[in-house]
């Protein structure tokens, strides 16, 4: 691997300062930056470690209810303690594998916002909160595209907070080479409204869709969606799925996910 | 340059590593431990992993400086005191859990770290935890059996 200087910060207020220096790039658990750093597709000049900031782990209940989650907390800690939120635990223990989620952290996935990651589409379709070292960002403003967010550079997750919602549920058809969705759909069911999130599905990465979410609304059942479509317009496209393939898993997914919350 | 102090199978242990330093490259290079093995060095194989602080993880996914502080138990460090191999490790010869043995330190570094977890899993949950360590010689049924023996079950009922 390629030379870097390599600093590991004990609080916000010093990574924030480690990673006002030019060319600098956060590192939360790894599993994606390191092997991207091997490849060559990212080469920063100094990386900050922000697993060794106690504040940034852990996992609590806020006074109204909402599910409050230290950014540097891993997929295992969430998988295990996020009782207060099942569908989010459960999402977070089939991302990749054991050894996988005792170091990836829910920060550094919504910061790399992959197109098919799993922890964009909870975001999302539970309407978070993205807290950073100098804001809060609704979930809906924050996701920007593939590998694209709301972040400024230098700009640190903190904390995502989730509104815990009466019914949810989170189904995953998985690649099984990678681990990571092929597409993977986020059903939430709260007093307002359902919200149903897409991942590994669009060019554009996560995505909310609207129609589902209007027919749930009405009638959360999983015939409810029976007269849509999903077009196959700007989904992706690869060697493990043609853009129309996708399109229609949308909707199975969807389908199965609210079955699934019941 | 920096220096890294931890813990490795009981043992302080420091060197000055890179930032660039791998876990592994510092456990091998550093350390001399080279039952820890490095397959695919893209994090997908599982031949590298090790215990940082009672958790799997792999090695090659990991920079030495933050394993700073912590207890990393490797292969090495699996045997009983003295010096007879542990349950799963016996399990894993009893059982013929291995073929070419390339794999073997990272499942049985992945099976005690499922075992520590859950003593009694099903097959199922074998296979499932198993989802990060790849072996070649596609000796699965075997490594199965063995965890299933070294939990104290009957390894009857692993599917053939």
């Amino acid at each position: 691997m390629y030379a870097f200087d390599f600093e590991r910060p004990t609080t916000i207020a010093d990574a924030v300062k480690a990673l006002s220096a030019e060319d600098a790039q956060a590192l939360s658990g790894g599993q994606t930056l390191i092997p991207t750093l091997k490849q060559r597709l990212a080469s920063p000049s100094r990386l900050v470690s922000l697993t060794a900031i106690p504040e940034l782990k852990g996992i609590c209940v806020a006074d109204d209810g909402a599910l409050c989650i230290g950014a540097a907390t891993s997929h295992a800690d969430v998988a295990a303690e996020a009782t207060a939120y099942p569908a989010l635990a459960a999402l977070a223990g089939q991302i990749g594998d054991p050894a996988v989620r005792n170091r990836g952290t829910i920060g550094g996935s919504l910061a790399n916002n992959d197109p098919s990651a799993c922890y964009p589409a909870a975001a999302l379709g539970s309407g978070a909160t993205i807290v950073t070292d100098r804001r809060k960002i609704a979930a809906d403003d924050y996701f920007q595209g593939m590998f694209e967010t709301a972040l400024d550079e230098g700009e640190i997750i903190t904390e995502v907070r989730f509104p815990v919602p009466e019914k949810a549920a989170y189904i995953k058809f998985e690649q099984p080479a990678s681990r990571f969705a092929l597409v993977g759909v986020f059903v939430a069911k709260y007093a307002g409204g359902v919200r149903v999130a897409v991942t590994g599905a669009s060019e554009d990465g996560v995505f909310r869709w609207a129609e589902a979410e209007a027919a749930l609304s009405s009638d959360f059942s999983a015939g409810a969606i029976d007269g849509l479509s999903v077009g196959a317009d700007g989904m992706i496209g690869d060697l493990h799925g043609t853009p129309e393939y996708r399109a229609h898993l949308v909707k199975v997914l969807t389908a199965r996910a609210v079955a699934a919350a019941g | 340059m920096t220096k890294v102090s931890m813990t490795v199978n009981g043992k302080p242990v420091s060197g000055e590593v890179e930032g660039r330093t791998l876990l592994v490259q510092f456990l091998r290079e550093g350390q001399g431990l080279t039952g820890t093995h490095v397959g695919c060095d893209t994090s997908q194989c599982g031949a590298c992993v090790v215990h940082v602080d009672g958790k799997a993880v792999k090695s090659c996914t990991i920079f030495a400086a933050e394993a700073e502080g912590a207890e990393v138990t490797t292969i090495e460090g699996m045997a009983n005191p003295d010096g007879s191999l542990s349950t799963i490790q016996q399990a894993f010869q009893d059982h013929h859990g291995l073929q070419c043995g390339f794999c073997t330190p990272g499942m049985v570094m992945s099976a005690a770290a499922l075992l520590a977890e859950n003593p009694k899993p099903t097959e199922a949950e074998i296979r499932d935890y198993l989802e990060g360590n790849i072996c070649r010689c596609t000796g699965y049924h075997n490594i199965v059996k063995a965890i299933l023996a070294a939990s104290g079950q009957d390894v009857a009922v692993a599917a053939e």
